[in-house]
């Protein structure tokens, strides 16, 4: 053996006096387990510290700010159109999702209105990006309980949303298309019937999920009455979107609140779940894709022509005022409360993400579950890191 | 191996040793390729390694190129002795399982009467290595994954063992040649076209043998043990380098000789009906009648672990022992009683 | 439970994608193609044609642009450096005073620090900038992102034309200038 110099001795103390410290805080035989901020299950770096007593959990509490990128204050210092290419990468699954509110928001407080077919395919856009966001959800969801390959099909079946958003786009992740009073620019030939078609395949991958994962004995075995959230509880934490909508509470920001967007001149349905459960939540999303792809085809047959930006001015002043918008992204209420001096930049906005209400529920939620189970519940709550810690 | 009588004991040893080495790396790497680089891709829509050689063939070998130059890690507070030990006691007890597996009428490691029971006991032997690993990597994952590991296999070791105990029965003996000749020689209702495999009278003790090879290896739907999405692989997490390519062998080094055990136990070994089981043209087909063999039920295991996701701990041994032990129970009495009666 | 058990259904689905990437041709032309039935492509022996409106790489128009610094100002992260001075020009008709002409001195972005936002394509008032959907110019050095004027005007040969709109679409069709 190599001798021990006195420093590495000292630290090795040192750490030994940690734990001892940590031993004495918890009074008990217990292990405090460190789930992240490197873990597979976070998506990110979400950190959840789980006091275990044998493998059940006594106290889990979330620990996030690890990818805190500080957007609140940067929005302060960038003007307007600016701002829509940094708030692309909140939710940077679902990122055209996230322009919408904003925008409207800009827009409540200039009091102007984008024409019908801007409407229309932001709409479009917007079920797109959920589509885009959900299906990952889908898969991984079946990775986090263990099975691997339909995280594979969704890799493959979003690649065919993404294909069609960069077609408008130009961006695949971060498209940067919604302006305040319309739309960059208008749909390329031929882009609504191939996305007949990827609808039409997005569909074919739901069936496929719900034979491989949903309708799987062993998944319902590991995800059914794992994670209840009762609808009061789910309410009294701030969850919003599939999660709460899981739990039986019949709250859809897309057809409670629409406002910018043209989902009431489709026929669609709000679905939810009286479980929630894990089992819910996943069985609620499917059903969502499924709603949202004949949301898109619907939207597509009824597409108006017309201009596709209102007049804004060349250079956008909002004026002085507050301004409050929320709608329903794919992971639940986004709001944005502008408050504006009358500049080019925003004098503060505030971020109203979903997934940081809807992953503050889960020390009440985890308390007393089993190691595997806090994997499931984790991954059936759906956060992306982007969205919590913005 | 007729040769080996005549020589002395350290030549048939070291022989007995490289043809060990050989069927197990051999088999490890043909079954990794197929399945794990091919077929699972397929499944997932995609190719697989391509580039190196034709196919992606030669990627095997960079992969232990690559581990063979990565730094060998000990955590700092490990349990060095146990640490560096743990993955030798794996290997071994999968060289020492294929010791027993017979390849044609004259191809064979050692002719003992006790086969397959040698088998069914060493292949808990890694049960040691796993929670050695599990303990002396100083990781509470790694702990977790070792306790948990250590359950399952001794719940699973019984079924397996249970079914295994009909063949046994049925064919009169525990040599594993003795398996493969009474199968061979067998017939059905006087018919002997094919001989008669234990997959059909066994077809019970065969579905629950797979189940708990699947379980004794740590493969989906069984693996939470390693589970990558929350123990991060469990009692592997701080092995690197060397160490870490030989769990990877004995994981499906293992793969192979389980499936191998079942392809001798139930399917018959090295036999194929319409060649007399004496000719010595076994002696050449024989050992890949059986790789055929092995490949296919090592199919069947990959196709289960890429498709489903994993039980839980209590879930997986509720299965266990409430529901393959006791058929297994009557499947030895059923076995039993036919066996008498007829 | 339906008729099916779960369990069977799951396998059917990753068998039959398995035989579907192997036999792309179906039942009619069982021949092993994985190479075709795969969703995957061998990226650096075959690729993908991007998207005309893809926004892989800006290229500059250099003889539109008048320095007029107006993408430099809006570009959220400031990643362009624009330099110019004034230059007589001689007079359009003769006798006239000679007129005032901006030079362009220097032209970069830095692609390390570029969003790739569009933001400077859209703002450019005299249609310099355009996006080009090439996407192959990684550098071993991060200061070789930052592309001068001149590597900026190369990439003006791989922007492809604007697309035509759908049907019932009112924005006029823009026009790529000739080189």
């Amino acid at each position: 053996m190599t001798a021990i110099s006195d420093q590495q001795q000292l630290s090795y103390i040192a750490a030994q006096a940690a734990d001892a410290r940590v031993n004495v805080e918890i009074e008990s035989e217990g292990m405090t387990l460190n789930l992240g901020p490197q873990h597979p299950a976070t998506h990110g770096t979400l950190r959840i510290v789980a006091k275990l007593d044998g493998e059940q959990v006594i106290k889990a509490d979330p620990v996030m700010g690890y990818m805190h990128r500080g957007y609140e204050k940067l929005t302060e210092v960038r003007t307007y159109p600016q701002v829509t290419t940094l708030i692309n990468r909140i939710d940077w699954l679902g990122s055209f999702a996230n322009e919408v509110p904003f925008i409207l928001a800009a827009e409540k407080l200039m009091e102007v209105e984008a024409p019908p077919r801007a409407q229309w395919i932001r709409t479009i856009l917007f079920e797109m990006s959920r589509i885009a966001n959900v299906v990952l959800f889908l898969g991984d969801m079946a990775v986090q309980v263990g099975a691997v390959t339909p995280v594979f099909f969704a890799f493959r079946d979003r690649e065919h949303i993404l294909n069609q958003m960069e077609a408008v786009t130009g961006g695949r992740f971060h498209p940067n298309f919604d302006r305040i009073g319309g739309l960059k620019d208008d749909l390329p030939a031929g882009w609504i019937d191939e996305t007949h078609q990827v609808m039409k395949k997005m569909r074919r991958f739901c069936d496929e999920m719900e034979n491989l994962v949903m309708g799987n004995e062993i998944f319902q075995a590991r995800s059914r009455g794992i994670g209840v959230i009762p609808a009061d509880v789910g309410l009294s934490y701030g969850l919003s979107g599939a999660n709460i909508r899981a739990s039986g509470v019949d709250y859809d920001l897309r057809r409670d609140n629409p406002c910018g967007m043209v989902h009431d001149q489709t026929d669609w349905k709000v679905w939810t779940h009286p479980d929630g459960d894990s089992f819910a939540r996943f069985w609620v999303r499917l059903q969502e894709v499924r709603e949202s792809t004949s949301i898109v085809d619907q939207l597509l047959r009824t597409m108006p022509s017309g201009p596709i930006m209102a007049k804004v001015p060349r250079i956008i002043k909002v004026p002085a005022g507050e301004a409050y918008v929320e709608t329903e992204n794919p992971l639940g209420a986004m709001g944005y409360y502008i408050v504006s001096k009358g500049d080019l930049v925003p004098f503060r906005v505030k971020i109203r993400s979903a997934s940081f209400s809807n992953v503050s529920i889960t020390p009440w939620l985890l308390q007393g579950v089993y190691v595997p189970d806090i994997i499931t519940i984790l991954g059936s709550l759906y956060f992306i890191l982007g969205d919590i810690d913005r | 191996m007729m040769i080996l009588s005549e020589l002395a004991y350290w030549e048939s040893t070291s022989l007995r040793v490289v043809g060990g080495l050989a069927a197990v790396l051999l088999m490890a790497g043909t079954l990794v390729y197929i399945h794990l680089f091919k077929l699972v891709s397929f499944m997932q829509s995609r190719l697989g390694p391509m580039e190196t050689g034709p196919y992606g063939s030669l990627q095997l070998l960079a992969e232990v190129g690559k581990f063979l130059q990565k730094e060998d890690i000990f955590p700092r507070k490990a349990d060095r002795f146990v640490f560096a030990a743990a993955p030798f006691v794996i290997l071994m007890s999968t060289f020492l399982l294929v010791v027993v597996v017979p390849g044609g009428p004259d191809a064979w490691f050692i002719d003992s009467d006790l086969g397959i029971y040698l088998a069914m006991a060493v292949s808990s032997v890694s049960v040691i290595g796993i929670l050695m690993a599990g303990w002396g990597s100083a990781n509470k994952y790694s702990l977790m994954g070792g306790l948990r590991a250590t359950g399952q296999l001794i719940a699973y070791e019984l079924p397996l063992i249970l079914a295994v105990v009909g063949v046994v029965i049925q064919a009169g003996t525990m040599n594993m040649q003795g398996i493969v000749l009474a199968q061979a020689d067998g017939s059905i209702f006087g018919w002997s076209g094919i001989g008669n495999p234990f997959l059909l009278t066994q077809a019970v003790g065969f579905f629950v043998f797979m189940i708990a090879m699947q379980a004794e290896l740590t493969q989906s739907p069984f693996d939470m043990p390693v589970a990558e999405s929350e123990l991060v692989t469990g009692y592997m997490t701080e092995y690197s380098g060397m160490r870490f390519l030989m769990f990877f062998i004995g994981e499906f080094a293992t793969a192979g000789v389980f499936s191998a055990i079942a392809a001798v136990l139930f399917l018959g070994g090295w036999y194929v009906p319409g060649i007399d089981s004496a000719s010595n043209a076994f002696n050449v087909i024989g050992p890949l009648v059986m790789l055929g063999k092995v490949v296919f039920l090592s199919f069947l295991v990959f196709w289960f672990r890429f498709t489903f996701p994993r039980f839980r701990e209590d879930q997986l041994q509720k299965l266990a022992w409430k529901f393959l032990i006791p058929i297994a129970l009557v499947n030895i009495v059923a076995t039993g009683i036919l066996k008498v009666a007829f | 439970m339906g008729l099916v058990p779960g369990i069977v259904k799951g396998l059917g689905v990753t068998g039959g994608t398995l035989l579907r990437t192997v036999f792309p041709g179906g039942v009619k032309k069982p021949i092993p193609a994985p190479i075709k039935g795969a969703q995957t492509v061998q990226y650096p022996h075959e690729k993908e044609t991007p998207v005309a409106r893809a926004r892989g790489v800006i290229a500059l128009h250099e003889e539109n642009c008048t320095s007029c610094m107006l993408c430099a100002r809006e570009c959220p992260d400031w990643c362009i450096y624009i330099e110019g001075h004034k230059e007589k020009a001689p007079p359009r008709r003769a006798g006239g005073k000679p007129r005032q002409k901006n030079k362009l001195d220097r032209f970069d972005i830095d692609f390390a620090l570029c969003m790739y936002c569009g933001i400077c394509v859209e703002v450019c008032p005299f249609e310099a900038l355009f996006w080009s959907p090439e996407y192959e110019f990684s550098e071993p050095h991060i200061a070789d992102l930052l592309h001068d004027k001149s590597r900026l005007h190369e990439w003006m040969t791989t922007v492809p034309e604007f697309e035509p709109y759908e049907a019932g679409a009112s924005v006029k069709l823009k026009k790529v200038p000739a080189l």
